[in-house]
């Protein structure tokens, strides 16, 4: 469960966000979208605490990111924005080294790091130094990586970037099963035909506001479109009016 | 620590896997460092010694007017050859470097020595090309001694003792050891040490921060449920072996670059046996902490690994610094200098290669205040690593 309180942040004199508040329920997808600088990555970041806040309060299963960032990481499984491999470890390297930093039993690293493997199909891979992996490789191995300390919480930021059809599908499938799982998912998109697809709660985040949140009719009943894109570009510039 | 001793392990196996990477660190400083010390050494050696004794071919205008010091030259393995045609001449030739030396003897020569009056004779030469001065001291210390002994010769047939020319008798008495000429020589060598030992974790500073950030590997890093401070401090300590390693190989490599150098022919035995390189190493060592957290926290400022790369450079000549003052200067140990990383390394390196004995309180003081240097900057590193900024 994430819960984001009237959250500010400015870099400078920009001012990335201005005020976003949304939950983020358990056993639910909750898509973040937006055009691209609507502050979408700097919310998760918060979220996963390389950033800090300047106002409101976020908090991860009711652990506050700001006073405990060490408790609300261990609840997270976070997948940055372009998220990078070590391109001399091979994949299972680079899974087991994320797995000991989480601090899993030395005993039971390896059968983690098995059934991670097999439940994100990179067997076939898994041995081979990531130098040189497919996009869709290396965001399964990211993910792989991100998910192997068994998190309640799942923040995937633009996971679906630079996947083909199929490497997109087995995400799909996946985050599927996270949320069957009963696990709270996060995950951000300038996509709308994926959230649409995908998510049950939807937040449209524009210029730093959160300009409209609900299930993905809810939208389209509110805005009074009946296409979910222009249901977006609606709710966009609502925002931009003000 | 389970934390530290994982980034530790992660950092040093993915610096052996990267092939470029360690041979740069690892072969580059502490054994090209050496090797061409060893070829300057070596050469210079050659060229000061071998020439000595080697017959010179002296190019000479008028030689028929002086036969007796052609004959003297000859005495001297100095053969006379023709010269340019006139002086004129040689003058071009010298300032072109066709010639190294032109000695010109006037007509009037044997008559002005007939009538006792300084008879004149012309070394033409070019004081800038270094080669060409060593045969132009040569030929002028030859004249020299030819002068002396007919002025010798000429007291004599008046009845003087040519003691008298002497006033007084300078006998030079040199205490310096054949260590401690080598030491001059030597000297230089800390310089190689140092170079060598941040060169070997130079690489490994520049992954920890500005190489994960441009990768984008350290994001996802630092949503993991460690602190900060850990992951920056099993960096460290990654490159602290790497250091270590550095040094070892470049110290062996000069124990045995020293075999092959013929410092003996200059009167110098180098005092650097295994026993030294040791020693050499555990006090060198404590400039490692030093270096590591000073190539991080630089590191950790720059925006890409290119940018990384140039500020290091900066850095790896900075510690060098003090120590090519001092070698110039050459100064002696003092106890403020002990307070000074890799100045206090390179005084107590020296007397160990003089072999004269080591003042510890010397040595206690440089280990302690450089350990404290280097645990500072490794503490600010940590708190820079907490900022935001870290991201870029």
């Amino acid at each position: 469960m994430i819960v984001v309180k009237d959250v500010h942040k400015s870099f400078g004199k920009v001012r990335a966000l201005r005020g976003v508040s949304f939950d983020a329920p358990d056993g639910r997808i909750t898509g973040l979208l937006g055009p691209n600088g609507a502050g979408k990555s700097t919310t998760l970041r918060i979220l996963y605490t390389v950033l800090k806040p300047d106002h409101g309060e976020a908090t991860i299963d009711g652990i506050d990111v700001v006073r405990d960032g060490l408790a609300a990481r261990r609840r997270i499984g976070a997948l940055p924005h372009g998220a990078g491999l070590y391109p001399h470890l091979s994949a299972r390297e680079n899974i087991a080294y994320y797995a000991t930093l989480c601090g899993i039993d030395k005993a039971t690293i390896d059968d983690r790091v098995d059934s991670i493997i097999k439940q994100l199909e990179i067997d076939d891979f898994a041995d081979r130094r990531t130098k040189g992996f497919s996009q869709g490789q290396r965001t399964k191995v990211s993910l792989a990586r991100a998910l192997v300390h068994d998190p309640q919480n799942v923040i995937l930021d633009e996971p679906t970037n630079g996947l083909d059809v199929m490497a997109l599908r087995s995400l799909r499938n996946l985050i599927l099963k996270l949320k069957d799982d009963g696990r709270c998912v996060l995950f951000s998109s300038h996509v709308m035909q994926e959230v649409a697809a995908l998510c049950d709660d939807i937040c449209i985040i524009a210029n730093g506001k959160v300009a409209m949140a609900g299930s993905a009719d809810g939208i389209r009943e509110r805005t009074g479109c009946d296409d979910l894109e222009d249901a977006f570009i609606a709710a966009i510039q609502r925002v931009g009016a003000d | 620590m389970r934390t530290l001793l994982a980034v530790f392990t992660k950092e040093v196996v993915d610096n052996f896997r990267d092939r470029r990477t360690l041979v740069t660190a690892l072969l580059m400083g502490p054994l090209l460092g050496p090797m061409l010390f060893a070829f300057v050494i070596n050469l210079s050696i050659e060229r000061s010694l071998s020439n000595v004794d080697s017959t010179m071919q002296l190019p000479v205008i008028g030689a028929e007017h002086a036969p007796n010091l052609t004959r003297f030259l000859q005495s001297r393995n100095i053969e006379v050859v023709d010269g340019p045609a006139d002086r004129a001449a040689a003058l071009v030739a010298v300032k072109r470097g066709t010639l190294d030396v032109v000695v010109l003897i006037p007509v009037e020569f044997g008559e002005q020595l007939r009538e006792g009056s300084p008879a004149r004779v012309e070394l033409i030469s070019d004081q800038a090309n270094t080669e060409a001065e060593r045969d132009a001291r040569r030929t002028h210390n030859a004249i020299r001694a030819y002068s002396q002994q007919l002025a010798a010769l000429r007291l004599v047939a008046r009845g003087v003792s040519p003691t008298v020319l002497r006033a007084v008798n300078i006998d030079e008495i040199d205490v310096s050891t054949p260590s401690g000429r080598a030491a001059i020589l030597l000297g230089m060598m800390s310089y190689f040490f140092i170079f060598a030992l941040l060169m070997g974790g130079m690489y490994l500073a520049i992954d920890a921060t500005a190489g994960e950030r441009e990768r984008g590997s350290l994001e996802p890093l630092l949503s993991l449920p460690v602190t900060r401070d850990q992951l920056m401090l099993g960096k460290i300590a990654a490159a602290c072996l790497f250091m270590a390693i550095s040094l070892m190989l470049s110290l062996w490599s000069f124990f045995v670059a020293l075999k092959f150098m013929p410092l003996e022919q200059l009167g110098m035995t180098p005092n650097f046996g295994p026993a030294v390189v040791i020693g050499a190493f555990f006090i060198l060592a404590p400039f490692i902490l030093v270096g590591a957290s000073v190539m991080t926290l630089v590191a950790s400022f720059t925006k890409s690994y290119k940018e990384a790369q140039t500020w290091l450079s900066v850095v790896l000549i900075a510690p060098t610094m003090p120590i090519l003052i001092v070698s110039i200067l050459n100064v002696r140990s003092q106890l403020e200098f002990m307070f000074v990383p890799s100045l206090s390394q390179h005084l107590i390196l020296v007397d160990l290669v003089k072999n004269e004995p080591l003042n510890l309180l010397h040595v206690a003081i440089s280990i302690t205040s450089t350990l404290a240097i280097g645990a500072l900057l490794t503490w600010i590193c940590a708190r820079l690593y907490r900022r935001e900024g870290l991201l870029g």
